[in-house]
C-alpha cells in the first residue's frame, strides 16, 4: 500500500475506539465540573450520523436522565431523517420533545424570502417545485459559485448559475433553520440549567460549514476533533441503529435532497477526509493524487480550496473582537 | 475613469474602507493577502457584470482572472476584444 495511504490507516481508520469513547466523556465530564457547570445536557437530534454520536456519547457521559433530546422539524426535513430521530431516542430512552419550527419559519418570513431569491432565477417556480443549491469550481481551480437546482412537479430538473445576491438571500434566509432551532435547544437549556451540546465533525468545524449563531452555537462540542471516517466508526462501535449508521449524510435543509459535498465541499466526505488529514500533517499534492487516484493538479487545488474556506469561515469561529482587550475577564 | 482606476476604487472602497492609493498595488493578490475570500470575489464578478456590461464564463472563474486589479484588467481588456 502507498505509504500515505498505509499511515492514514494506521493513524485515522485503526484507532482505539474504546479508548477514546472513554477520553470523549471523561473529558465531557470534566469540562461540565469545572467550566459549564450545568447539570445536563441538551442534544438536537436530528437523525443524522453527527448528532446520533454526539447523542449517544452524551449519555455515556452522564446518563440517560441527565440528557434531554429535541426534534426540530420543518417543511423541508426529510421524513426518513426524522425517523432515524425517533429511533435514537427510543435506543438510548431519554426524555424528548419535538418542535416543529415550520410555523415559526413561515412567521419570521424564512420561506417567502427564499421563494423571492428563486423566483428571480427561475420566474416559473412556484408550490409543488423543489429546489437545492450545488457547488461549484473548487476542484477545477475555479473560483467556488453555486448553482440553483430546481425541479419542476413533473420531475424535471432545471440548473442556472445563480447571482450573488440571490445566492446570498437564499442561504440567509435558510440560515433562520438553524437559528430558529439553535433558540429553542437553548430554550431547554435554560429552563433545565443544561448545556448545550454541538455536534459538528472535524471536516465541518475545520471548514467551517455551519452557521453563526445557529448549529455552530454550543457549550461543547464532542467529536469536532474526529474526521467523518471515524465518527462513522464510532457510530459501529457504539451500536448504533443500521439505519443511522449506513445513512448518506444529507444538509436536509433543502427540499430536494442535498449532498453535502453538492452544496460545501468538493469531494465526497471519505476523500475529504483524507484531503484534510493528508494537508494537516504537510503531505504533497503528488502524495494525496496518488492516494485519491486523481490528477495531482486536482490534488493542488484541493488543498487550495481547503485554504480558502479556512480563511472564508475565518470569522465565523471569531468571539466578537474588541478595541481594547478586557484582562480581568481574561478577554 | 479607465477600468484599472474603477476597479482599484471599487477595491479601495469596499474591502480596504479608504481612498489612499497607497494601500493596493494593482498587482497584490487579493487572496493571497487577505483583501478578498471567495465571497469577495464573486461579489467583485458581480460588480465587473454590472459595470463593464460583460458576462463571465463559469470557466473564466479563475484567479488568473481575477485575482489582482491587473489581472482584472487583462481579462476585461480580452473579452472587449
Amino acid at each position: 500500500m502507498h505509504a500515505l495511504a498505509d499511515r492514514y490507516e494506521n493513524e485515522i481508520i485503526n484507532f482505539d475506539r474504546d479508548k477514546e469513547v472513554d477520553r470523549i466523556c471523561e473529558t465531557m465530564r470534566n469540562i461540565m465540573r469545572s467550566k459549564l457547570r450545568r447539570r445536563g445536557v441538551v442534544v438536537a437530534v436530528s437523525g443524522g450520523i453527527d448528532s446520533s454520536v454526539s447523542a449517544t456519547l452524551a449519555v455515556k457521559a452522564f446518563g440517560a436522565n441527565k440528557a434531554f433530546f429535541i426534534q426540530l422539524p420543518e417543511v423541508d426535513s426529510a421524513e426518513d431523517t426524522q425517523s432515524r430521530g425517533s429511533q435514537l431516542i427510543e435506543h438510548l430512552g431519554v426524555d424528548h420533545t419535538t418542535h416543529n419550527i415550520a410555523a415559526t419559519l413561515e412567521a419570521i418570513g424564512c420561506y417567502d424570502a427564499r421563494d423571492e431569491a428563486i423566483i428571480k432565477t427561475f420566474p416559473e417556480y412556484t408550490d409543488g417545485w423543489k429546489n437545492k443549491i450545488v457547488i461549484k469550481g473548487g476542484l477545477n481551480g475555479q473560483v467556488n459559485h453555486f448553482m440553483l437546482v430546481v425541479q419542476d412537479p413533473q420531475g424535471q430538473m432545471h440548473e442556472k448559475r445563480l447571482d450573488l445576491r440571490e445566492y446570498l438571500q437564499i442561504v440567509a434566509a435558510t440560515n433562520y433553520k438553524q437559528r430558529i432551532r439553535k433558540s429553542i435547544e437553548y430554550y431547554h437549556a435554560d429552563r433545565l440549567n443544561y448545556a448545550v451540546i454541538g455536534t459538528p465533525n472535524r471536516l465541518e468545524y475545520d471548514q467551517g460549514f455551519f452557521v453563526k449563531n445557529g448549529d455552530g452555537s454550543a457549550d461543547l462540542k464532542p467529536i469536532a476533533h474526529l474526521y467523518k471516517t471515524q465518527v462513522y466508526a464510532l457510530a459501529k462501535h457504539l451500536g448504533l441503529p443500521e439505519s443511522i449508521c449506513n445513512a448518506i449524510p444529507t444538509t436536509d435543509t433543502y427540499s430536494l435532497p442535498q449532498g453535502q459535498d453538492e452544496f460545501y465541499f468538493a469531494l465526497p466526505y471519505q476523500e475529504m477526509d483524507k484531503a484534510l488529514w493528508a494537508h494537516n500533517i504537510g503531505a504533497s499534492a503528488s502524495d494525496l493524487a496518488i492516494m485519491l487516484n486523481i490528477a495531482e493538479e486536482q490534488a493542488k487545488f484541493v488543498f487550495q480550496d481547503i485554504d480558502n474556506k479556512r480563511k472564508t469561515t475565518h470569522y465565523l469561529h471569531a468571539k466578537p473582537y474588541l478595541i481594547d482587550s478586557i484582562p480581568e475577564l481574561g478577554l | 475613469m479607465s477600468s484599472e482606476a474603477k476597479i482599484r476604487n471599487y477595491i479601495l472602497e469596499n474591502y480596504l474602507f479608504t481612498d489612499d492609493e497607497s494601500a493596493l498595488d494593482s498587482a497584490d493578490s487579493f487572496l493571497d493577502k487577505g483583501i478578498l475570500d471567495s465571497t469577495g470575489i464573486l461579489e467583485v464578478i458581480y460588480f465587473l457584470e454590472d459595470e463593464f456590461e460583460i458576462k463571465v464564463e463559469d470557466t473564466e472563474m479563475v484567479p488568473e482572472n481575477l485575482d489582482s486589479v491587473n489581472n482584472i484588467v487583462s481579462f476585461i481588456e480580452r473579452k472587449r476584444q
